[in-house]
């Protein structure tokens, strides 16, 4: 539900260790609210979320402070672990760069190094392509797939072509 | 994630850009300028003086709210908190910390500098500093509760000065009536219950009042 309004209902997923499943969908449809169902963030109006494991959450926001370093940032959230995540997506140049000149990819970038710092084994992707470019998405697929390799669950959420091989399709509509 | 942590943030966050001092030099104008609108009566300033100090503290507190909860909200701060499993309640807490300890012992010192322009006695001004000491952790418990509450809404400024100031009118009378002589004593133990009570309440209201915001 949003604003009252059902947003989709009957969706039923389950996924267990290397699995991930690819939620589309047109605009407006339903596909953050379901990453936030997931996340435990929103209450769904019927049904249940059951998880084992921890979360790491890319949302729509960056969620790092704008006047620090993007490590220091970083560091906020997942400690000594920052400078491994920087270079996992290939911001290790730019430790040392306050948040707010980072360009809108960069951003991207660093919500993604958040994630795979978290050490986290569920992953709620909300549009992690966007504003990537062809580079970016390619080395998104190539963190899913380690994650899921080494047992991670990843649900991803998005209107531009990720690859996901062998993931469960969830189209809203 | 420990909450010294999320202390820390939120409180290098308030000097960032000085905006911790923003309540203090607030404050201390308010103080200056009753001196000018009721005259140079040395005896009527020293008399109202410590009650002066406790509304412009009220003020001053209320100043920061607008950037206590709405700025995280927004930037998916409290997101992350709730993924990870920090108790809201619990970070609602750390934020009433870091807003004590970004304006009350600045605001302290300031009342020293204020208790001259009033003429106060040393005696008047230890007690000024003791309400203080005891009143301002309520004062900012309801200042995080406030932002939480008014978080998201538009002209969010306005509406919290109406639902704070309201709820803050026991401590300022508490906080102004220890500053009489012997009857203080009992005010000084109503403004510890009170400060108390909106500390212990506060987190929880805040919380529910983010998590309601989440829907």
């Amino acid at each position: 539900m949003r604003g009252g309004r059902m947003l989709f209902a009957g969706v039923s997923v389950a996924l267990g260790a290397g699995d991930a499943a690819l939620v589309s969908g047109p605009n407006g449809v339903g596909k953050s609210s379901l990453i936030r169902i997931a996340a435990g963030l929103l209450r769904p109006a019927a049904g249940a979320v059951t998880r084992d494991g921890a979360v790491a959450l890319l949302g729509e926001a960056h969620a790092l402070d704008p006047e620090l370093p993007l490590a220091r940032a970083l560091g906020f959230w997942i400690g000594g672990r920052a400078g491994a995540a920087m270079a996992a997506v290939g911001l290790a140049p730019l430790a040392t760069v306050p948040v707010r000149v980072l360009s809108t990819g960069q951003r991207r970038r660093a919500g993604l190094a958040r994630v795979v710092g978290a050490d986290a084994p569920i992953w709620l992707l909300d549009e992690p392509a966007n504003g990537l470019d062809a580079d970016g998405v390619t080395q998104v697929e190539a963190l899913i797939a380690a994650h899921r390799a080494a047992g991670g669950i990843a649900i991803v959420a998005t209107h531009q072509p990720v690859a996901l091989p062998g993931a469960v399709r969830v189209t809203l509509h | 994630m420990p909450i010294g942590g999320i202390v820390l943030r939120d409180l290098r966050r308030a000097w960032a850009g000085g905006g911790a001092l923003w309540p203090v030099a607030f404050f201390l104008l308010t103080a200056i300028l009753f001196p000018f609108a009721v005259g140079p009566d040395g005896a009527l300033l020293a008399r109202i003086g410590g009650g002066v100090i406790w509304a412009a503290a009220l003020l001053a507190a209320l100043l920061p709210v607008e950037r206590l909860v709405a700025p995280d909200v927004e930037a998916g701060v409290i997101d992350q908190y709730a993924v990870r499993e920090v108790p809201l309640a619990l970070v609602a807490f750390a934020k009433i910390v870091a807003h004590w300890l970004g304006f009350a012992p600045p605001l302290m010192l300031a009342a020293v500098v204020a208790a001259g322009l009033f003429d106060l006695s040393a005696v008047t001004l230890g007690r000024v500093e003791l309400g203080l000491l005891i009143g301002t952790p309520g004062l900012a418990a309801l200042g995080v509760a406030t932002a939480a509450l008014v978080a998201g809404l538009r002209g969010s400024g306005a509406v919290a000065g109406l639902v704070m100031l309201p709820l803050a009118v026991p401590l300022l009378i508490f906080g102004a009536g220890s500053l009489d002589g012997a009857a203080g004593a009992g005010a000084v133990k109503l403004l510890a219950a009170v400060s108390l009570l909106l500390t212990a309440g506060a987190p929880w209201i805040a919380a529910a009042a983010i998590r309601s915001g989440m829907d």
